[in-house]
């Protein structure tokens, strides 16, 4: 009975099929978030923004009230609906290419403004829906499409991190950079996922947990060398830690 | 109603509020700051909602977002700006979520400068974004008139669920006149989106997944004809215009906003001296009043369009026309208000 208990859906999936690649973890992500709302008991008055790119279905899978903002503009379009229902809980869900590159001005400035959204950032170092094309996030000699050659720090510049930009803002009250790959690092992880809700819920600011993620097709790895991959290189580049707390505990 | 003295931007601004609007996201631009300044002051006092964004782009997706959470929301700008919001309007058209824009035109193209300009019309009516959409565009000729239409905007806004601007320029955001402003609006009595909006299912209902994206291009084309059925709509139910002396006109000058006001001083003239001279002033820019304008040509000799632009609008009254009369053109660009007495002397020519 625990054992059925324990491994049921969450509520706050509807029950449709992922759409995403094998060993890819946007699927792990996804049901942390909607075990989190569950815990939270926040199904009734949360509203998600999903992004352009892997997961511009997600509303679709999520049993909640969601939109599809433009490319990069999740923050800001999180930022409206806030601001017109401050009620509500409000997260984002974005992608590197959406957050890190076409919507940097919207992150820092809504974590500065200490909005009271959350986001979820899949840090995967590639664009996945276009294609495999160079993310921000990509690390230095990676070959993508559009660096066939790899990545040079000479032509494209370095790997953007985000989190060590957004930890000296002081709108942020929550942020950490974790990874999917261990069950220890899904324990993690859930829990990071719920203080940076619970710092929205709790008023105290902006909440985002950047999640390094693997993209199998466009790495041209199996699902377990993708596991390897990212944890013997992009760990090096984009060290996991807990930046900013102010939450107090997780309940 | 009494009168006060407002100046153009304020104006709108206040009848905004008085229209329920509690929600404004602004940028500083000139020549409208004062419409955000306003909104700065005012909004505290009655309860809304003001924020300043980091730009033009995040603005009108604030507005997507206040609009899809089912409240009365609106932005103002100037033609630089306008440019940054396309983006999001075609969004905010694809997921039909009514809010409303105020775009105080300047001269442009680029940078230009900061005096008043029609040199947006293109833009404004016909799509400035992607994607087959409309703003259905009202142009006001004096404060009165732009405070009745942004009160108005926000209905028809909420009536199909679509954006609406109000397109002006520098001239009247910068004016000064006596205005009535209407009363408040009772915000309880605001139309109910609650079959549409999100807020959130409150565990009672299915969840509601509003955007403009589909991928199966069968059910997005039909998504699309809906929309276009409902601009029929519009087409059929919302075109204002305003007709000033043309009973017996046989020359008839066509044009919109400031424009349409100034061009009335012209025909003033023109009769002292016995010239039949009337103005058709289209007040909807979308949907553009084709077919009342076109009546005139059978009593008309010829119509004569000016406009602050190289020749936009024209091209609107052309179409309205047909080929039936002459359609001239006058017009000045870059800021450069046409006078009544240049005006007047171009009409001549053209007798």
């Amino acid at each position: 009975m625990i054992y059925t208990e324990r491994f049921k859906a969450p509520q706050s999936l509807s029950g449709k099929e992922f759409s995403y690649c094998p060993g890819c973890h946007h699927g792990i992500v996804h049901r942390l978030i909607a075990e989190v709302i569950d815990e939270l008991d926040i199904q009734g008055k949360t509203i998600m923004v999903a992004p352009v790119g892997c997961a511009v279905f997600a509303n679709d899978f999520f049993e909640l009230d969601g939109t599809i903002a433009a490319h990069g503009r999740a923050p800001a379009v999180a930022t409206g609906i806030k601001r017109a229902r401050p009620e509500n809980v409000v997260f984002t869900y974005q992608g590197d290419g959406d957050l890190a590159a076409i919507g940097t001005a919207e992150i820092i400035h809504a974590a500065n403004r200490g909005e009271k959204i959350t986001t979820i950032f899949i840090n995967n170092a590639i664009y996945g829906m276009t294609g495999g094309q160079m993310a921000p996030t990509t690390l230095l000699g990676m070959k993508t499409t559009t660096t066939p050659y790899g990545r040079s720090e000479k032509n494209e510049g370095y790997p953007l991190r985000v989190s060590e930009i957004l930890k000296e803002i002081r709108g942020v009250a929550f942020l950490s950079r974790t990874k999917v790959t261990t069950p220890q690092d899904v324990i993690r992880t859930k829990k990071q996922i719920k203080k940076a809700f619970l710092a929205q819920i709790e008023g105290l600011g902006y909440g985002l947990v950047e999640v390094l993620s693997t993209c199998p097709t466009n790495w041209g790895l199996t699902p377990i060398e993708s596991m390897q991959w990212l944890e013997e290189n992009m760990v090096k580049e984009f060290p996991i830690g807990v930046f900013v707390d102010k939450v107090d505990k997780v309940k | 109603m009494e009168k006060v003295l407002a100046r153009g931007t304020e104006a709108i601004a206040e009848a905004a509020i008085r229209a329920g609007c509690r929600l404004y996201f602004g940028y500083p631009i000139t020549p409208q700051s004062e419409l955000t300044e306003y909104m700065a002051r005012r909004m505290p006092e009655v309860g809304g909602v003001f924020l300043q964004g980091e730009s033009e782009v995040a603005v009108v997706n604030m507005v997507y977002g206040a609009a899809i959470a089912g409240k009365r929301v609106m932005t103002s700008t100037s033609s630089p700006g306008f440019s940054l919001m396309q983006e999001g309007i075609s969004y905010i058209a694809g997921a039909e979520l009514p809010c409303v824009f105020v775009n105080v035109v300047r001269g442009g193209p680029g940078l230009g400068d900061i005096q008043p300009a029609q040199s947006d019309y293109f833009q404004a009516t016909k799509g400035g974004g992607h994607g087959d959409y409309r703003l259905i565009v009202f142009s006001p000729e004096s404060l009165q008139e732009a405070v009745e239409l942004t009160m108005y905007a926000f209905d028809v806004a909420d009536r199909y669920r679509n954006p609406v601007l109000l397109l002006t320029d520098g001239l009247l955001g910068q004016m000064m006149e006596p205005v009535s402003f209407p009363e408040f609006v009772d915000l309880d009595s605001l139309p109910d989106h609650s079959s549409w909006a999100l807020s959130g299912t409150g565990m009672r209902r299915e969840a509601h997944r509003v955007s403009s994206f589909d991928m199966d291009p069968v059910s997005l084309e039909k998504k699309n004809m809906l929309i276009q059925s409902k601009y029929k709509e519009v087409v059929k139910n919302e075109i204002l215009y305003e007709e000033y002396q043309l009973d017996d006109a046989e020359i008839v000058i066509v044009a919109y906003g400031t424009m349409g006001r100034i061009v009335k001083s012209v025909v003033n003239q023109a009769r002292e001296k016995g010239i039949k001279v009337g103005v058709f002033r289209p007040i909807s820019l979308w949907p553009f009043p084709y077919v009342q304008l076109s009546k005139w040509s059978d009593q008309a000799s010829f119509f004569f369009t000016v406009e602050m632009s190289t020749g936009q609008f024209v091209e609107d009254v052309k179409i309205a026309v047909e080929g039936k009369r002459p359609v001239e053109y006058y017009g000045r660009t870059a800021g450069i208000i046409p006078t009544p007495n240049e005006i007047f002397a171009k009409l001549m020519e053209l007798i």
